[in-house]
């Protein structure tokens, strides 16, 4: 109760602190009467407009990765699985690419973001037709795997055939993730599909649980796991898939911090959804500032910096774990 | 009461025959040893009658829907897993997961249920060590007090006392005992035929693809069947001290 009190505290604070942080250069005390302030100046609207949605999403995409990543490995009971392993990034990453490369999202705004999406749906009903109605966890990784394979080569096939290097250019950028310019269109796309799949996985605490004894005794006690399976993909599919779709593949937030809140909870699975979903709001926060204080008039990218501060965390978290099993 | 009725099941795997129209019955208070050499079919006949493998034929529990189910019989599978470094009282709490919404949110009963099954399995000095830090025999009792936790009416172990040390073999089956005074029963995977004559008041064994023989340990434990099924000759004898079964040599 204590950590998500303070993992809360935390989220609160960034949250404020993102909305502070920009290129207009107002103080703190301005900005946020200009983000009450009922009226139509541009104070207001670069409040209202421009850094509202962009920490909105921040806490909407971070929480999602969170608690996706907590999910996907109290499931495969593996401390090495994060959310993109059903395939839902990669083939929601190929839509959006495809989007780009045809000219679809300079032509209509949300063709990008809803080009992802189908990309994801479409993705993850290959997979389920692939891993099927009655197979083991390891039959679903074994399919995402293939479907993220598939979906990459895709993408590879489409920078390839791009037809000049800034069409190239602009699929990169747009791959590595950021959540610069975003407008509260983005945050209404992607909040329906998120609430769907925060419900969906906050259900799956009890299952998750039982899960740490291993399938069969989790069958045995009473717990349904076709529906756990589905509960998980469906969840994990609208919580990435509109993460991805407006903002890009993020990586490392799902993987770290279910593992580093671990030991925070006690281990258990169904404590570490909501701590995670916490936890990943809070990185994603803290490196959407960091992206804007570092190299301001360069445009870093978020999937960067998550990735410079996860990978080193991930690192270190391995020397732990090979430290404990000496 | 019948606790466990199973009739004319039949279990093919990869195409194989495993197990052919095999039927018995569990009442109240039955402590049944399950025996038969590797590949007989032990683990195969549990998780069918449980409903955890497709089948022919019926099985009273695997008819159940899963909740009820869930409170009638507990299971022990053979692979001790213990997926995440939780403690030990933890993972006997998951023993109450049919009986909770969440086992965050334990209730007094629930306590008292995971207290006890501790105090059983004699772990209640290890309670809060983190599971997976201990010993494979010690995980093991973890795991068995889980079952109990469950409190349920019959309670189904693939194997429960490999890997124990003699004096928690028997202690384990003791445990069992204790369960079947309060009118529960226990179905019991064994390889060890000397602990299985001296706890299990029924035997059933199986070999050749179904079942060959289901009774008193003396009644099942023949020398011809125990050679026949298990290629093995073995001394058997009624003492003081309770029956015991000895195997001494391999006979083909």
């Amino acid at each position: 109760m204590r950590l998500l009190t303070g993992l809360s505290v935390m989220v609160a604070l960034l949250f404020v602190a993102s909305l502070l942080v920009g290129p207009a250069g107002i103080g703190p005390g301005e900005s946020l009467a200009a983000l009450f302030a009922g009226d139509r100046g541009p104070l207001t609207l670069v409040m209202r407009e421009i850094r509202l949605p962009r920490a909105m999403l921040a806490v909407m995409i971070g929480g999602s990765l969170g608690l996706a990543g907590a999910a996907m490995q109290g499931y495969l009971r593996n401390p090495l699985a994060e959310p993109g392993l059903i395939g839902v990034s990669g083939s929601a990453a190929f839509g959006a690419v495809l989007a780009i490369h045809t000219g679809a999202a300079a032509a209509f705004a949300l063709a990008l973001p809803v080009a992802a999406l189908v990309g994801a749906g479409l993705g993850v009903l290959i997979v389920m037709a692939l891993a099927g109605p009655r197979g083991t966890s390891l039959t679903l990784i074994l399919a995402g795997v293939a479907v993220s394979a598939l979906a990459a080569a895709l993408t590879s096939l489409v920078l390839n055939l791009s037809p000049n290097p800034f069409a190239a250019n602009e699929i990169i950028f747009w791959m590595l993730g950021s959540l610069a310019d975003r407008s509260m269109t983005h945050v209404w796309l992607a909040l329906p599909f998120m609430v769907i799949g925060w419900l969906l996985l906050s259900r799956l605490g009890r299952g998750l649980d039982a899960l740490t004894l291993g399938e069969d005794a989790a069958q045995a006690m009473g717990i349904r796991l076709q529906h756990l399976r589905l509960g998980l993909v469906g969840g994990v599919t609208c919580v990435v898939g509109a993460g991805t779709a407006v903002a890009g593949a993020i990586g490392f937030v799902g993987l770290v911090v279910p593992h580093i809140l671990r030991p925070w909870v006690g281990a258990h699975p169904s404590r570490l959804l909501w701590a995670s979903a916490l936890g990943g709001a809070a990185m994603v926060l803290a490196a959407d500032i960091a992206v804007r204080m570092i190299l301001p008039e360069r445009d870093l990218k978020l999937g960067v910096v998550t990735a410079i501060i996860g990978a080193p965390l991930f690192l270190h978290l391995i020397l732990k774990l090979r430290q404990e099993r000496i | 009461m019948t606790l466990l009725s199973v009739s004319d099941l039949s279990v093919s795997l990869h195409g194989r025959e495993v197990l052919r129209d095999v039927s018995f019955e569990i009442g109240t208070q039955e402590l049944v040893g399950l025996i038969g050499p590797n590949g007989a079919g032990k683990t195969t006949l549990m998780r069918a009658a449980l409903g955890l493998l497709p089948f022919e034929g019926r099985s009273t529990i695997a008819a159940m829907p899963e909740d009820a189910r869930a409170k009638h019989a507990a299971w022990l599978p053979q692979a001790r897993e213990i997926a995440w470094p939780v403690t030990v009282e933890t993972v006997v709490m998951l023993g109450r997961i049919p009986h909770v919404s969440s086992v965050q949110k334990p209730t007094e009963a629930d306590r008292a249920a995971v207290d006890e099954a501790l105090a059983q399995m004699d772990l209640a000095d290890m309670r809060q060590r983190p599971a997976t830090q201990l010993s494979g025999g010690e995980q093991a009792r973890v795991l068995i007090a889980r079952t109990i936790a469950q409190q349920t009416d019959l309670l189904m172990a693939d194997e429960p006392v490999a890997g124990l040390d003699p004096a928690h073999q028997i202690a384990t089956m003791q445990s069992f005992k204790a369960l079947t005074a309060k009118g529960k029963s226990c179905l019991v995977s064994l390889h060890d035929l000397g602990l299985a004559a001296r706890h299990c008041t029924r035997i059933i064994m199986l070999g050749q693809g179904g079942l060959v023989a289901d009774g008193a340990p003396s009644q099942v434990l023949t020398e011809a069947r125990v050679a026949e099924i298990f290629g093995i000759a073995a001394w058997y004898q009624d003492t003081d001290q309770g029956p015991i079964f000895q195997p001494l040599d391999v006979v083909r």
